[in-house]
């Protein structure tokens, strides 16, 4: 299977994706990785003169690699493009336990509750390098493909 | 089951998805989930999936798509229940 066509659907753009490779997709999980890049916006800002990614990046990471490939995953139809895949996040319940730094890469492991009436939910965790949990949690989100 | 029984059951499974807590006051078959009682739509499947864990049934998009008050959605449960 190759991956690239689910990254290529992807609403989403610089600099605000934060996926940089599919590892694993099938119908019941999903596997991914991003690096944060040192120079990404939020830095400056959070917090001021001490660089921490922010739990809704992470929480946004963990929804783009987890529910949001998946979800395009389970839609399959050759048709869908970024630009009919309608999108939105319903709920996320995350519980944070390492903090993530400038450039460090880390790898999110969805798995899937349940797919139905459009509703995507999943558990997803985030991992360190290390394989150290940095967080994990449910989110859902609806995902429609609005071509067909 | 009677028709009671059924229409408790839903507002139970109604209630903490419900924005708008003056529509379950007067609640009834005629309580639309989205306009009256301001259930989302993504709310709206936990309901759905919630109702088939409690009358054990199954709901196919179809019935899903139909089910728009209340009393949608105790017709449909009671012919899923009369049908299995």
């Amino acid at each position: 299977m190759d991956y690239k066509n689910i990254l290529e659907k992807l609403p989403y753009s610089k600099p605000f994706l934060f996926i940089d490779e599919l590892l694993n997709v099938n119908e019941k999980s999903a596997e991914g990785i991003y690096t944060f890049p040192e120079d990404s916006f939020f830095y400056k800002g959070h917090f001021k003169n001490n660089p921490v990614t922010p739990g809704v990046i992470l929480t946004e990471c963990m929804a783009q690699i987890g529910v949001v490939c998946l979800g395009i995953f389970l839609l399959g139809n050759e048709k869908t493009n970024s630009e009919n895949i309608k999108l939105a996040l319903s709920s996320s319940e995350v519980d944070f336990y390492l903090p993530v730094f400038p450039g460090e890469t880390v790898k999110v492991v969805s798995e899937k509750l349940f797919y139905r009436f459009n509703k995507l939910k999943c558990e997803v965790r985030m991992y360190s390098k290390k394989d150290k949990l940095i967080c994990r949690g449910k989110i859902a989100g609806m995902i429609k493909n609005e071509s067909v | 089951m009677k028709e009671k029984e059924i229409l408790d059951a839903i507002k139970k499974i109604v209630t903490p998805y419900t924005q708008r807590k003056e529509g379950l006051e007067n609640f009834s078959q005629k309580t639309d989930f989205i306009k009256d009682l301001e259930v989302n739509s993504a709310n709206l499947v936990d309901v759905i999936l919630d109702v088939e864990d409690e009358f054990n049934i199954e709901i196919d998009n179809e019935s899903m798509e139909g089910m728009l008050t209340v009393g949608d959605a105790k017709n449909i449960i009671e012919r899923k229940l009369a049908s299995a």
